[in-house]
């Protein structure tokens, strides 16, 4: 046992030293408020408005009408049959989706980063397109298409009663949705990919078939798993598809909703919402932990030698034709809800009209300008937010720094419909009275986009050289001022596309905000679906164009703000050469 | 300094406050990844820097010399031991608050920002006067010669320009000390040198106490009031230049400080300041040991310089073999094998009929005062 002894005398000492040391550390802290007070800061936002809507929603799930714990609401809802057969067609449809979108994306991927092929531009924009697209448009141009009055039924092939409502059009749909979510995030993988790994496959003297199933495939691995994750999550929690084309296919954040505002049973709504919740945050788990560390992928700082793209026709051809049907369908798609718009009755009366913008211009008009409002003061406070989170996380020591990462990336994995459940629950009381307001949808729009922003903004800085922050630091800056003169404007592009993304994010949500709005707040995502429920198809139809052209502008202001005039010189003390 | 300077710039006032640093038993482990190993980098680290001198930390990679200045710098926390800057411990000082400049070796420019704005970061951040900040960025532009570049961004200037913004927007500041982090590592041979002798003559100028980091000898040397020499955490000696190249306290900083040849010997007696000891059988009297006293009877080492020994072609107590013969053009360096050991000399005569062959043999002369003694 003396062997022991020595190593054990060692560790206390050690245990000492890393305690001083801790102390020091944090007598340092104190002495940059500025510091304290945002960490304080961000953690009590985190808690108010990402733990405690879940804790309340918990809470709720496991008591009875007095507060008394009690499984009873549990009970009742795993013993009726279909809230079972919602959760698992809620996770058919979840496998499905993420099959075909990862398969579809890794092609559109492998095609632009691989093959050299015409158009490649083209089909780059056709893979994103869907991403800053309002949500119902596509569901939309499916009952054009398909429905009772459809133009292929109907129109073509004289069908008089197709229903186009149920899990075929839903599994087309949210293919079509979310594909690019897999083929962005498969792009990254494949471009990261080191091409002299390829080509001394190549060099080997294998064929082109052979390099992709031994060395493209395997290395890809990772990257197809964690596309499926984010396209399964993607599907579990998108309440505007199924809600307005799943027919009598119950999923689970069509049926909460369906239990909380129509039959006002909030604590049923709770246990679906929970329902929902697990599975995406087992998939976000899975992804953030397990694939992370499995990561193939070396970076190794500088893209090394231009990838060689193949010009093999045998290869070309097939690639080019594939990405070229499914892009002329999304086009399709797309520019079926453009016609629709401009049509008196779809189905009935072609004759083009501009009736259905005047509606949204007149009638409709407050609701849109409510989303355009609100979207615009939720972008900087999310962009910001985002930064500072990544910022401190990044590069700066303090207890709890972990609990604030994953807390902040949290909300990735939590499902808009649940988030709408515990906003509802948590703010319809003092001292968090917010139902009914503006801020509560501010709110809403922030925490659920804030991860992305996030997330560029932690690659980004963890590709700046710290010593830069240093230098600023070491020239009698403080964290405050390093981080807005410094940090900030290193992160221009992550902090760019944390703003695209929360602007468009926020103007298409509907699933956390469709139980947060009021007459007074009512936005233009939660009236298309009304529009839905009246069959008012060309009047959603108008909406929808006008809110792509609002996201389109929107995207090229905050371009110039941020990248082109971000630069804008400040006041300089007399300089000249 | 003395106080009736005053109406100088604030840098004068700055200074006024002392400005040397002390290091108190530094001590620092980092947990290795495994975390349940500890990594000790640098351990019980004693150092004093006088006001307005140069010091400079020398060691192979690792031996915990930027470690070491992160520490001053405040970026990192010792783990044991008490840093100090002009008498006042900096346990809770945050690394904006002490009053140093840091020189980095990937010189940490700003790249958003134009070297004039570069150059001027540190004064706006003190909220100075526009005119005050005016006039000391543009006299650092001008004493580190940038004029004319104060509207081009780092990337669009050479390495060397790159160089002194780095030294300008540190200096600029006035800080109480002034750190390097093997700032010409990233420059040509030739221009390390050249900017090496402005460093050094600037430093002197300004008088701010400096610490300097490197890993390269010569920069060390040249550039040195003093030098520490560090390896695996620990300092091995410190010394001016001088002393450490002529009086080396151990085999390590021997050879990493020039070439040093290593001669076995047995020490026989010690007579007031001298060493007598024997080599080859035949005894010697060494006049300046060093302080290093290996016990009476042990075996120990010569040390001695390449340009401390003599080849001849009489016989002395050594003699072997030469095995190779190098020409430098300002001298010639041998190696010679001397019972089973290499020996390295450098010899200045260049005429041809003094050289000698390879396979020639040769005879060694030493000269006792330029021998130490190490274990």
């Amino acid at each position: 046992m003396g062997t022991n002894a020595a190593p054990e005398t060692k560790a206390v000492t050690v245990h000492a030293k890393g305690s001083s040391q801790r102390k020091t550390a944090a007598l340092k802290l104190l002495r940059q408020p500025f510091l304290v007070l945002a960490i304080i800061f961000i953690f009590a936002l985190l808690a108010i408005f990402i733990i405690f809507p879940l804790f309340k929603i918990g809470r709720l799930s496991l008591t009875d009408d007095k507060g008394v714990f009690t499984l009873e609401g549990v009970k009742e809802i795993f013993s009726n049959r279909s809230y079972w057969q919602t959760f698992w067609n809620s996770i058919k449809l979840g496998l499905i989706v993420a099959c075909i979108s990862t398969f579809v994306g890794y092609i559109f991927a492998y095609a632009t980063t691989r093959v050299k092929m015409p158009g490649g531009g083209f089909f780059k924009s056709m893979a994103t397109l869907p991403i800053i697209s309002p949500p119902f448009i596509l569901s939309l141009s499916m009952i054009f298409l398909f429905g009772r009055q459809g133009l292929i039924t109907k129109g073509l092939l004289h069908i008089e009663d197709f229903d186009v409502y149920g899990l075929p059009s839903l599994i087309l749909v949210q293919s079509v949705s979310f594909f690019p979510v897999a083929y962005l995030t498969l792009t990254g993988i494949l471009e990261s990919i080191d091409s002299s790994v390829e080509d001394a496959a190549l060099n080997l003297g294998a064929s082109r078939w052979h390099i992709f199933r031994t060395v493209t495939l395997p290395l890809s691995v990772p990257g197809i798993a964690s596309s499926f994750l984010l396209v399964f999550i993607q599907s579990l929690e998108d309440f505007s598809n199924p809600a307005v084309i799943a027919g009598r296919y119950t999923t689970l954040a069509v049926e909460a909703y369906r239990l909380i505002t129509g039959m006002y049973d909030t604590r049923g709504g709770s246990i679906l919402a929970i329902m929902l919740l697990v599975p995406t945050l087992i998939a976000f788990l899975l992804q953030k932990y397990w694939l992370n560390g499995k990561s193939f992928v070396t970076v190794t700082g500088k893209p090394a030698q231009q990838r060689k793209k193949t010009s093999d026709p045998h290869i070309v051809w097939p690639f080019f034709v594939i990405c070229l049907l499914i892009s002329l369908f999304i086009i399709l798609l797309y520019g079926t809800v453009f016609i629709g718009a401009f049509v008196k009755t779809w189905g009935i009366n072609y004759h083009l009209t501009l009736d259905h913008f005047r509606y949204v211009f007149s009638l409709g008009w407050d609701s849109l300008r409510n989303s355009i409002v609100l979207s615009t003061l939720a972008t900087p406070i999310t962009g910001i937010l985002g930064m500072v989170i990544a910022y401190l996380v990044v590069r700066k020591k303090f207890p709890g720094r972990r609990v604030m990462e994953f807390t902040s990336m949290l909300t990735s994995a939590i499902p808009g419909t649940v988030l709408g459940i515990g906003y509802i629950l948590a703010f319809n009381q003092k001292p968090f009275l917010f139902t009914g307001t503006a801020f509560i949808l501010i709110m809403a729009f922030t925490f659920r986009n804030m991860p992305v922003g996030i997330e560029s903004g932690t690659s980004t800085l963890m590709q700046i050289d710290k010593s830069i922050e240093e230098a600023s630091t070491s020239l009698g800056a403080g964290s405050g001022s390093t981080f807005l003169k410094i940090t900030l404007p290193l992160l221009k592009q992550a902090f760019f596309s944390g703003l695209v993304y929360s602007f468009v994010r926020s103007m298409t949500a509907v699933s956390s905000i469709i139980f947060l709005v009021s007459p007074r707040w009512n936005v233009a995502t939660t009236r298309i679906f009304s529009l839905f429920e009246i069959s008012k198809y060309s009047d959603a139809a108008a909406y929808s164009i006008i809110m792509i052209a609002v996201i389109l502008v929107a995207i090229s202001i905050l371009n110039f703000l941020v990248l082109k005039g971000g630069g804008k010189k400040q006041q300089k003390e007399g300089k000249r050469a | 300094m003395s106080t009736n300077e005053a109406g100088e710039t604030s840098f004068r006032a700055f200074s006024r406050r002392s400005s040397n640093v002390t290091l108190k038993n530094i001590t620092k482990v980092f947990a290795s990844l495994d975390t349940k190993k500890e990594i000790t980098v640098v351990s019980n680290v004693n150092l004093e820097i006088a006001e307005g001198e140069m010091v400079t930390l020398l060691g192979p990679s690792g031996c915990g010399k930027t470690t070491t200045l992160r520490m001053i710098a405040g970026f990192e926390d010792p783990s044991a031991g008490e840093i100090l800057i002009g008498g006042l411990p900096m346990t809770t000082v945050p690394p904006n608050k002490r009053g140093i400049s840091l020189v980095f070796q990937s010189y940490a420019l700003f790249p958003h920002l134009d070297i004039w704005d570069n150059v001027a970061y540190g004064l706006r951040v003190q909220k100075l006067p526009k005119a005050e900040v005016a006039e000391r960025t543009r006299k650092a532009i001008e004493l580190m010669q940038l004029q004319g570049m104060e509207h081009r961004f780092p990337a669009q200037v050479s390495g060397g320009q790159q160089q002194r913004i780095a030294l300008a927007r540190a200096i600029v500041i006035e800080p109480r000390v002034l750190l390097f982090d093997e700032p010409l590592s990233n420059l040509d041979a030739k221009l390390r040198e050249h900017m090496r002798d402005e460093l050094r003559s600037l430093q002197k100028r300004l008088g701010i106490t400096s610490l300097y980091v490197t890993h390269d000898q010569s920069e060390a040397m040249a550039i040195s009031d003093r030098v520490v020499i560090m390896n695996e955490g620990v300092i091995m000696q410190i010394g001016t230049p001088r002393e450490i190249y002529e009086k080396p306290s151990c085999r390590f900083v021997a050879n990493f400080i020039g070439k040093a040849n290593f001669i076995p010997c047995s020490v026989v007696a010690y007579e007031n300041e001298q060493a007598i000891v024997s080599v080859n059988g035949k005894t010697m009297r060494l006049p300046e040991p060093g302080s290093r006293r290996p016990p009476v009877g042990t075996q120990a080492n010569l040390c001695v310089r390449p340009e401390g020994i003599r080849l001849s072609r009489e016989e002395t107590i050594l003699g072997g073999k030469v095995t190779r013969a190098t020409y430098y053009g300002s001298h010639v360096e041998y190696e010679i094998e001397v019972n089973g050991l290499s020996i390295v000399t450098e010899q200045n005569e260049a005429k041809e009929s003094e050289l000698f062959h390879i396979g020639e043999s040769a005879w060694i002369k030493l000269q006792p005062e330029l021998i130490r003694l190490l274990d």
